[in-house]
């Protein structure tokens, strides 16, 4: 706890007092280069986040029960391994700290191993550790050079060309892939708090592996289409996560899954920055970099927070299944009133942390077209589909979350006896609730501290700030939460004052209307069940709508039924619906356009 | 002076959107009552009804949380500051740096997300229907908008809801065939967004088109009041908002007196209602789709918006 609310405190110190010059060279490491650590902006800026996240679950790892004494060691394991990788000035110690990360995550996964769930989460977490481990390490191989320097200044020196650089984007994106793709794993299995370190921490550190490998160390020289792959990562795991959070009915899935849908969106993020920084565009590069770096941090925090409320809900409540939950805010008022905070941040709404990050995003691809590149222009209106398509889902996702279990009425018998859980516990939840009220109130000085990471990710360290405002364009689009919140309260004081002296009377209570419904029995206390919304119900009809999601299925079975759904779709054209003739028409338009317009546009 | 003409317009512009909600709300009714052949209420009547409502004492449920209290008036508090940053009568108002389009959107889905908790907070099967429903809708309608939002951007260079609007009013892009694309692109969100025609009928009680009335039900006096102001101010923002991005002809440039103020006030009003007359036409025109059909209209939607950002590509590539 003291050394994480440390961490915090000594990023936020040395991002407002100037970095700390040089490496501290460490006396040990492999013989062929001595470790040694540093901490310039990119680095300061994701220690920040793991600080305030770790600051925030070790206060509510003092306050749950005690698990076993075997999930005491990998905590403090985990969140050192986490700040020795982000503190790295070398390729070998930033893949020991993820190596130690990986390890204490898989220690914590499998705490519970009596059941079989665990054990197979672990196995599959430990896979996709080594396959992480197996893609990073030769691509800090390839980006070492012929000389074999491993430290990171040596690495800038000799940036990757040809073959090598595009096997570096490669691997890269392969292994901070498997990075991310150990979340839902992870969090659906292990407790509560280090459920919420990982899934606060992970992302943001995905994103510095990412930023780190490709925007850093491969140098500001690469061309202008080694975004897209990024671009299109992200914007396509934005998607998926999303899709896949609409479907779970386990809430830390779905918020494991909700924070692949962010993740996604950062990674994007970071994507553009790259591809404006290729074609020129420094301004706009400044704006999707601040973009994914306020995005990793607000999501680091609200769903630091999420997990935290859904851990806490877990224990007194007894379950995780949405099913049977429900009424908690009546249980659990603080804990409900946090989680709703962290929710209306996690579905991106003004003015809270989510809104600042989405917004930066949405108005560098917007700006995408000015990357004078049809096939690119393309890609980039594709990306605002997807991207635009991602917040609506996240948000209807985490409605769906809220909205069973904490609204309507208790699911289970042992659900209706929760009830708040204790002091420090709170207190942990009312930390990062608000700390996202904060961040989301003051993105604009956020980014001016982000300056230096910027610097490192774009090559000039301007943030898109103008009075504590995010500005975006040249005839500037504006965001500015403080004036937002002011016409807010003034608007809400306008709205009591009139309501006080025209509508005095205080409401009454009585049984619900519910549509003429008759009262229930006496043998069903909380209702009848069946009248309430189910986990799958809420989502049916968007589900509907959007056709069953078929990507968002795991890959282990999709190959055979691709195979299926090819044979079944032999003579098909006729018996279309209008939705898939229009899905078919989009994209049959968007193939001619680009290929149409290929040679033309370069 | 500037900032005082901009202080001015800008009270006088939110004093405009919340008086006249309630009158869009209810000439709409009345040219669809006329249009049906019957004489129809008073254009006036919502007036009555939000004062009878706010007169009567609310009842909740034995089961409602704080949010049934709390959330009507967060949602409209929302959807005022969203008012207040849409344009109507005349440019360089006092918030209208802060006039984003993006941010806009951000405040109604607020509005929206205070209204479905609403819905969930008592646990009834029609608010579960109507959540439901009603949370499907802006994921198919928001990506039609973005994209709007990509030719608005590339036209005039801005997101920002006042610059577009002087952008179009000077005539930079001209009359444009992608323009056309995104306006009508965005009259599809716009109806999908307040929940009107093609899907849905306006103060329908019929299960299989209830979408905002079925979650209303639980609500009553002061609540269903501002539930139904909202949605009117809604409306009027919409309507402003089309307003000015498509026909921001007449509007008082930043700087004008107030004579160009009253003449902008004529504008938009003519505006308004010759908006309000062509919603009543379409939906006295056309049948009730089912629900299920809305993916297929904002998919054609989405095909015209992408079409319109496709052309102005073309139109900005190097060759």
């Amino acid at each position: 706890m003291g050394v994480s609310a440390g961490f915090a405190v000594l990023a936020a110190f040395s991002l407002l007092a100037g970095l700390p010059e040089g490496v501290l060279a460490l006396p040990l490491g492999p013989p062929w280069g001595a470790a040694s650590l540093a901490l310039d902006g990119l680095s300061a800026w994701f220690l920040l986040l793991l600080g305030m996240v770790g600051a925030c679950t070790s206060l509510f790892a003092l306050g749950a029960p005690p698990g076993p004494a075997r999930s005491l060691p990998p905590f403090p394991l985990l969140l050192a391994g986490m700040a020795l990788s982000l503190t790295a000035a070398d390729a070998f110690l930033l893949l020991l700290g993820l190596g130690l990360a990986a390890l204490a995550a898989g220690a914590l996964v499998a705490v519970e191993h009596g059941q079989a769930e665990a054990r197979m989460a672990a196995r599959r977490h430990l896979i996709l550790a080594a396959l992480a481990a197996g893609c990073l390490m030769p691509a800090c191989g390839l980006l070492a050079g012929p000389a074999g320097a491993y430290d990171f200044a040596a690495m800038r020196g000799v940036p990757p060309e040809g073959w090598r650089a595009g096997a570096v984007l490669a691997l890269g994106m392969l292994g901070a892939g498997a990075l991310a793709g150990q979340l839902p794993f992870a969090q659906g299995a292990a407790p509560g708090h280090a459920a919420a370190l990982l899934s606060g921490a992970m992302p943001g550190l995905t994103i510095y592996v990412l930023a780190r490998l490709l925007a850093d160390l491969c140098g500001p020289a690469q061309p202008s289409w080694w975004g897209l792959p990024l671009l299109a990562a992200g914007a396509v795991s934005a998607l998926l996560g999303a899709l896949q959070a609409l479907r779970e009915e386990d809430g830390q899935s779905l918020l494991a899954w909700a924070g692949i849908g962010h993740l996604g969106l950062a990674v994007s993020g970071l994507g553009l920055a790259l591809a404006f920084r290729g074609a020129d565009l420094g301004a706009l590069a400044g704006l999707a970099a601040g973009a994914a770096l306020l995005q990793a941090l607000g999501q680091g925090v609200f769903m630091a927070l999420l997990v935290l409320a859904a851990g806490a809900v877990a224990h007194t409540a007894g379950s995780r299944k949405l099913d049977r939950l429900g009424g908690l805010i009546h249980a659990m008022p603080v804990t409900a009133a946090c989680t709703l905070i962290g929710v209306l941040a996690a579905s991106c709404l003004p003015p809270l942390s989510g809104f600042a990050g989405a917004w930066l995003l949405l108005q560098s691809v917007l700006a995408g077209w000015r990357v004078g590149f049809i096939g690119f222009q393309l890609a980039a209106a594709a990306a605002t589909v997807l991207a635009a398509l991602a917040l609506a889902l996240v948000a209807a996702a985490m409605l769906r979350l809220f909205g069973m279990a904490f609204l309507g009425r208790p699911r289970s018998p042992r659900g209706a006896g929760a009830h708040e859980v204790s002091r420090p516990e709170r207190w942990a939840i009312l930390l990062p609730a608000g700390l996202t009220l904060l961040l989301g109130l003051f993105p604009g000085v956020l980014l001016l501290l982000a300056e230096p990471a910027l610097g490192v990710l774009t090559g000039r360290a301007a943030a898109p700030v103008r009075d504590l405002a995010l500005l975006a364009g040249d005839r500037p689009a504006a965001y500015a939460p403080l004036v937002l919140a002011l016409v807010l309260a003034l608007s809400g004081g306008l709205l009591a004052w009139l309501l006080r002296r025209r509508s005095p009377l205080a409401a009454a209570r009585g049984p619900a209307w519910d549509g003429g419904f008759i009262a229930p029995p006496d043998y069903l206390p909380f209702g009848d069940p069946l009248t309430q919304p189910s986990a799958s119900g809420l989502a049916q009809p968007l589900r509907r709508m959007l056709g069953e999601p078929r990507a968002a299925r795991l890959p282990s079975d999709s190959t055979p039924r691709l195979r299926d759904w090819l044979a079944g779709r032999v003579g098909w054209l006729p018996g279309l619906t209008a939705r898939q003739g229009l899905s078919l028409g989009f994209g049959t338009l968007v193939l001619l356009l680009v290929l149409l317009l290929w040679p033309g546009g370069r | 002076m500037a900032l005082l003409a901009g202080i001015l317009t800008q009270l006088l512009h939110l004093a405009l959107m919340l008086a006249t909600a309630p009158l869009v709300l209810g000439v709409t009714r009345w040219l669809r009552a006329r249009m049906l052949g019957r004489r129809g209420a008073s254009p006036l009547q919502p007036f009555r009804d939000l004062d009878r409502l706010l007169r009567k004492r609310p009842v909740l449920a034995e089961n409602a949380s704080w949010l049934s209290e709390a959330a009507p008036q967060a949602g409209l508090v929302a959807c005022m500051a969203a008012a207040a940053l849409v344009p109507s009568f005349a440019g360089g108002m006092l918030l209208a740096p802060a006039g984003d389009l993006l941010v806009v959107v951000g405040l109604l889905a607020a509005a929206r997300m205070a209204l479905l908790l609403a819905a969930l907070d008592v646990g009834t099967a029609f608010g579960g229907m109507g959540a439901a429903r009603a949370m499907s809708i802006p994921v198919l309608a928001e990506p039609v908008l973005l994209l709007c939002a990509v030719s608005f951007a590339i036209l005039a260079g801005t997101t920002n809801l006042d610059g577009i609007a002087a952008a179009f009013r000077e005539g930079a892009p001209g009359l444009r065939l992608s323009l056309a694309l995104a306006g009508a692109a965005m009259l599809v969100v716009a109806l999908a967004a307040n929940a009107r025609r093609p899907v849905q009928g306006p103060g329908s009680l019929a299960e299989p088109a209830m979408l905002e009335e079925a979650m209303l039900l639980e609500s009553s006096g002061r609540h269903l009041a501002l539930w139904e102001y909202q949605s009117a101010l809604r409306l009027t923002l919409w309507l402003s908002l089309l307003a000015a991005l498509l026909l921001p002809y007449g509007m008082a440039p930043a700087g004008a007196g107030p004579f160009a103020w009253l003449l902008g006030l004529l504008a938009w009003a003519a505006k308004i209602g010759v908006l309000c007359l062509a919603l009543t036409c379409f939906e006295g025109a056309s049948a009730r789709m089912r629900l299920f059909r809305l993916p297929g209209i904002l998919g054609l939607a989405l095909l015209l918006a992408l079409l319109a950002a496709a052309l102005l590509f073309l139109g900005t590539g190097p060759a």
